[in-house]
């Protein structure tokens, strides 16, 4: 662990006093000129960048008029001033919602209205210059994009768009960040955020069928590239690689397994997640979106279900219908045939969730809970899911299953306090493409909020694990809970809960 | 772009080129991290490099867990004892120790 400076932890949490430019510096490494060139971006920063970036903000304020009026309609209220993790973590003011967004909106005043063109001290209308685009790349990589403070916000403006808006007009001209944009390039050539190429994909899961049927004694299969299924599978690709989310992966293959619903996974769209989404870039999102189209359409499925990811569901459910026509929205020939091949009878796409919460109201899976009586579990709600989705086409849906899915699995149940959760979740720390090494005090201090409130359920509770439908936060809460002395191992993915608890048959159900 | 004993490496310290590793870029890289590399180091490096060099890729975490527990006995098949070893994780410090590319995505 790198020595970051973290107070004893608190089981409250405080507005802390400001200190300007504690987190003031050069941002997160930039991609490099072959992974910029990769995406469509330029290589490197061009000459004429304040040009084309003012004519990019230009273009995305009349493409996404969403953008247009958040930047108009700020009151500087305040509302959203103690809303986020990271400014509750870092103390810098910048990080404060309304400051952070006011870096792009005093460039757009200054070009885009009259009092910022002509007056521009008066309304706090600035330049876009070196420095100011420095603070852009710095802070801008400070926001998950997580929508925490959106809530607050009595007009609801979403700073999310802002910080993606801000992103794309980065890439533009040429100002990338290297996580994000190496990750989109690999998942352009190979179909993945790992890289993993189709060999060791497939030999993977084999290795993994074989642990399985090692524990279990029963012989469950993890399709791959199989025709004609029901199912398609898209999982997030750490839970082929990483801990623990393959334990994760194991309990869908386990449900799938009990369910007798034929599935497959894709190997040419082995990746849920859409990181297009976090850099702000529709065209890259809607590249990954194609993907998985074509797999669905290749393979012949009626259903496509999508795994343990938070920002790939917010896309999956908010966002295919249009780029894709995966769930109805699109109209090109694609598009059509697509629609014509799934089965509406359910939700297309659908949660992993949704479709175990499905099977458990049939009374087809039978859990004996005893296996999980070591745990007192909570529920982390990612910020995607609970700020930009929806389950179960029922009010609160994206709360209520994943609670009921545990519940079934599990005896010990509590949430953490309630402002904390739900729809007021805090973010892990690491969403919104902020994952990386580069920015481990970041994620360390973003985490704050969150471990406050789990220091609570472990003091009142004796919560002992903490449960996630999300990669990023997987991982991200792995990697900062040792920091605030917790365990790393008490974060599992919901369906691990649903994995152990599960009783299996030995021959897989037939259908229906 | 910096070196270590004359092979570059990238702002995260991984090699550029696999081909330039050897084994004392391996030990000055753990000496940087205050790591003396033990037997059981080089078990784990020798399987990264080895799996890498089948399928140009970096092994997952449980196929890297039971290959370790073949080699060193069940009691060390495990992330919590990999991690005893590398400390920054086995996929990313025993990455770069091997001479491997980082491992991206959520992970």
């Amino acid at each position: 662990m790198s020595d970051i400076k973290v107070e004893k932890l608190k089981t409250y949490i405080e507005t802390p006093l400001i200190e300007i430019d504690s987190m003031k510096g050069v941002g997160p490494f930039k991609a490099n000129k072959e992974t910029q060139e990769e995406l469509g971006f330029p290589g490197e920063k061009i000459d004429n960048w304040k040009e084309v970036a003012i004519n990019k903000i230009a273009d995305t304020v009349s493409k996404y008029r969403s953008v247009q009026v958040f930047l108009d309609i700020c009151v500087k209220c305040g509302a959203c001033t103690d809303k986020c993790h990271y400014y509750l973590g870092t103390s810098d003011p910048k990080n404060m919602p309304v400051a952070r967004q006011d870096l792009f909106r005093s460039v757009y005043r200054r070009y885009f209205t009259f009092s910022g063109k002509y007056f521009p001290k008066l309304v706090g209308a600035k330049d876009l210059d070196d420095e100011m685009l420095d603070d852009w790349y710095n802070y801008f990589h400070q926001c998950s994009q997580c929508r925490r403070c959106s809530v607050f916000c009595p007009y609801g403006i979403d700073t999310a768009e802002i910080s993606m808006a801000a992103r794309e007009v980065m890439n533009s001209i040429g100002v990338g960040q290297k996580y994000s944009n190496q990750i989109l390039g690999k998942v352009k050539k190979i179909g993945n955020n790992l890289g993993m190429p189709e060999p060791a994909f497939k030999d993977t899961l084999l290795d993994l069928e074989e642990e399985i049927e090692q524990e279990t004694g029963v012989a469950i299969r993890i399709p791959i590239d199989k025709k004609d299924v029901e199912v398609l599978l898209v999982a997030p690709s750490a839970d082929f690689f990483a801990e623990p989310h393959i334990d994760g992966f194991i309990g869908y293959a386990k449900v799938f397994h009990q369910s007798g619903v034929s599935w497959t996974l894709s190997s040419y769209a082995s990746e849920a997640a859409n990181f297009g989404m976090f850099i702000g870039s529709y065209e890259v999102m809607r590249q990954g979106a194609l993907r998985i189209r074509k797999a669905a359409i290749d393979l012949g499925v009626s259903r496509v279900i999508v795994g343990e990811c938070g920002h790939a569901w917010r896309v999956a459910y908010s966002f295919w219908n249009t780029l894709s026509g995966l769930g109805g929205g699109a109209g090109d020939e694609y598009a059509l045939q697509l629609q014509k091949q799934l089965d509406k009878r359910y939700p297309q796409p659908q949660h992993i969730i949704e479709f175990t919460y499905d099977l458990i109201q049939q009374g087809k899976l039978v859990f004996d809970k005893s296996r999980n009586d070591h745990r007192v579990v909570t529920f982390h709600d990612s910020c995607n899911i609970a700020r930009g989705s929806n389950m179960g086409d029922i009010e609160n849906g994206q709360f209520i299953l994943p609670r009921e899915v545990i519940k079934a699995a599990c005896s010990n149940f509590v949430d953490m306090p309630i402002e904390t959760i739900k729809i007021s979740t805090f973010c892990c720390g690491g969403g919104g493409g902020l994952l990386t090494d580069d920015l481990i005090e970041l994620r360390v201090k973003g985490a704050l909020p969150r471990m406050q409130a789990l220091k609570q359920a472990e003091e009142s509770d004796a919560v002992n694990t903490m449960a996630a439908l999300c990669a990023i936060c997987k991982s991200q809460f792995s990697k900062v809970l040792p920091y605030y002395e917790f365990d790393p191992y008490m974060v599992v993915s919901v369906h691990q809960l649903v994995g152990e608890a599960i009783i299996l048959d030995k021959e897989p159900k037939s259908k229906n | 772009m910096a070196e270590i004993l004359g092979a570059e490496v990238d702002e995260e310290g991984f090699l550029i080129n696999i081909s330039d590793w050897n084994e004392d870029i391996a030990i000055a890289m753990a000496n940087e991290d205050d790591i003396e590399l033990s037997t059981e180091h080089w078990e784990v490096i020798n399987f990264l490099r080895e799996y890498f060099d089948e399928y140009k890729f970096a092994p997952a975490v449980r196929v890297l867990t039971k290959s370790i527990a073949k080699r060193l006995g069940n009691d060390k098949g495990n992330s919590r004892y990999l991690y005893s070893l590398f400390p920054y994780g086995p996929a990313k410090q025993g990455c770069r120790f091997a001479g491997l590319p980082k491992p991206t995505g959520c992970v």
